[in-house]
């Protein structure tokens, strides 16, 4: 294989990890602007997407539409339940304990799918097929072809939301001033709640299409996780255009650092790409210097 | 301050009496865990408790101290306690080094850069194989000795680890009581208004890193020796977090609440070793109740309880101090 096709084929892998990333962080971000927590169960939502539907379809023999329609409202019930019982409750928590209870969450809800499921690594089928396309001179799966999809009709889906209907509006405005939106008749509880089911959701569907490319285990969501953060720290927190490139940076230039430099620093060249861009722009990659409140 | 010394002069008395009475055995061992992450709580306080500033690579730097230990003792054959000077000393230069950009960070910034940090520092020790053992653990590494005293057994490790985690906590409570140490509280309420009032926020943010990775490094280095067997697994995201927790849960900025936290999540485990698989299920449900009905930590929320028993009627909505 020529070097230029390796490098488009690097570029094609980290593109499609790097929408998972996207969608990961769009959630951490969704979250973070209406209730200024950090949710660090998020990955478990992810992990949970991707090990229910494989359950649906092995254990119950659902045809693969079915097991993922049935997946992600389970998945996205579980975000909506830990929201109920876990953050609801706690009305004066400092953001600290707040951590403490979403990593709490997060240990909780892989030890119970470590029981359920078990420690084993789970396959499963791609959507259609495992064909191989020609294209540009690399190949591509469809697989990447659905991530593309998905990631692309997620994220428009999203920003319709969110400029256009009631909930989505009222939900800006509790990341823009809780107090306002309370002030003007918005019901910030049921909005929080909104928050944790959307990011739920989007998470449990990143964990599906990308379960079938890297196989899904119950503590795949640690790290998938980690990245989704990274990626919404570099998108500076906004669940827009920057976490999107956030992700999309951070997957290529982590498949390039795999595939020219050393594949086991691949979770390091993350890390490192984050560090470099947390010191020379601290506020994200996109965000204008804010001053600090007094 | 005579008042703090004499709590500590018999919290000291009580620790260094307990091998008398379990002459040896498991308890001992365990107990020999809870100094070490005693005093690696200790250090991290002093940053997140005091200094409000929190870290969640702080696994890496007991690696760094334990790893720098072991290989200079175990591949180098360099005295021990050399070896565990230079592990706090190169520990403390690299925290101060990368302290100055990473403590320009804030709130969930800091936490995702320290985190990134310890995930790096974490994949070298697994990549570095020639150097560390890669993921299969570096072995060989000797006990501590003075003299003709060797610290090979639970009862002499135990005084050995206490002796350091009892030094490290004077040390801290001395540094809370402080100028410094009120300096630091007043960076934790208002870095604005601490730099107002003439205190070197940057340096003193940089310089209390610093002794935090180095109590790490000289932990790490304490662990090294009494295990003679490391490997990556101990240093990774996990420890870190757990360490947190081990803050959080004791009570934030109370030294005697990070041993309370401390000895409560390393014999909690050994407690739920019965419930076999369950025990990763109990420990995170109990870290979320004990987060929501006890956010001050173990070591307000005792007496508020005692409180409420012994008044028979429960405040609510009342602070414990």
């Amino acid at each position: 294989m020529q070097f230029s096709e390796q490098l488009i084929q690097y570029l094609l892998s980290g593109l499609s990890t790097g929408a998972i990333y996207a969608l990961i962080g769009f959630g951490f971000a969704i979250i973070y602007n209406t209730t200024s927590i950090i949710n660090f169960a998020q990955g478990e939502f992810v992990m949970l997407g991707g090990m229910l539907s494989v359950y649906f379809l092995s254990k119950l023999n659902f045809p693969l539409p079915l097991a993922i329609l049935a997946a992600i409202p389970l998945a996205t019930a579980g975000g909506a339940i830990f929201e109920r019982l876990a953050i609801r409750p706690l009305k004066r928590a400092t953001h600290l304990n707040l951590v403490i209870i979403t990593i709490g969450g997060s240990i909780l809800i892989r030890g119970l799918a470590m029981l359920i499921w078990g420690k084993d690594t789970h396959a499963m089928p791609t959507f259609s097929g495992d064909e191989p396309l020609n294209l540009a001179g690399a190949t591509i799966l469809p697989q990447h072809l659905w991530i593309f999809g998905i990631t692309l009709l997620l994220i428009i889906g999203n920003k319709l939301f969110f400029n256009y209907s009631i909930a989505g509006k009222a939900m800006r405005a509790c990341a823009c001033n809780r107090k306002a939106a309370s002030l003007v008749g918005i019901d910030v509880r049921r909005m929080v709640l909104y928050s944790f089911i959307i990011s739920s959701a989007m998470g449990s569907m990143a964990g599906i299409i990308i379960a079938p490319l890297t196989m899904t285990s119950y503590d795949v969501g640690i790290m998938l996780g980690l990245k989704g953060f990274c990626a919404a720290i570099i998108g500076g927190m906004s669940s827009g255009f920057g976490t999107v490139i956030g992700g999309l940076l951070l997957g290529v230039l982590e498949s390039l650092g795999a595939g020219l430099i050393s594949s086991g620093y691949k979770d390091a060249i993350a890390f490192i790409i984050l560090l470099l861009i947390l010191f020379i722009r601290p506020q994200g990659l996109f965000k204008k210097v804010e001053t600090e409140r007094v | 301050m005579k008042r703090e010394l004499l709590k500590f002069l018999i919290f000291a008395a009580i620790l260094l009496c307990i091998p008398f009475l379990f002459k040896a055995g498991y308890l001992l061992n365990v107990l020999v865990f809870v100094g070490i992450h005693t005093m690696l709580a200790v250090g991290l306080n002093l940053l997140l408790g005091y200094a409000g500033q929190i870290s969640l690579g702080h696994a890496a730097f007991f690696g760094l101290g334990a790893y720098i230990s072991g290989i200079l003792t175990a591949t180098y054959a360099v005295n021990s306690w050399l070896a565990m000077m230079i592990a706090a000393i190169v520990v403390g230069i690299m925290a101060f080094v990368i302290g100055f950009p990473i403590l320009k960070l804030k709130g969930h910034y800091l936490a995702m850069a320290t985190l990134g940090l310890g995930i790096i520092i974490y994949i070298t020790f697994n990549e570095l194989v020639e150097v560390t053992g890669g993921p299969s653990g570096l072995s060989g590494i000797p006990n501590l000795s003075l003299g003709p005293l060797i610290f090979d057994s639970d009862q002499k490790n135990y005084f050995l680890i206490w002796i350091f985690t009892l030094a490290t906590m004077l040390l801290s409570i001395n540094l809370a009581n402080s100028r410094i140490g009120r300096a630091l509280r007043a960076i934790h309420d208002s870095e604005v208004a601490a730099r107002v009032m003439g205190v070197n926020v940057r340096l003193l943010k940089v310089q209390i890193f610093t002794l935090s990775a180095a109590i790490s490094a000289i932990a790490g280095s304490l662990y090294a020796h009494t295990m003679t067997f490391i490997s990556p697994a101990s240093f990774g995201f996990n420890f870190s977090i757990e360490l947190l927790t081990m803050v959080v849960i004791g009570g934030l900025g109370s030294i005697y609440g990070s041993f309370l936290g401390a000895a409560l999540l390393t014999l909690l485990p050994e407690l739920l070793r019965a419930f076999q698989d369950y025990d990763i299920v109990i420990y995170g449900l109990l870290l979320i109740l004990m987060t929501m009905f006890m956010p001050g930590g173990l070591v307000r929320g005792f007496p508020a309880i005692l409180a409420v028993i012994s008044s028979k009627k429960p405040e609510r909505g009342k602070e414990s101090a």
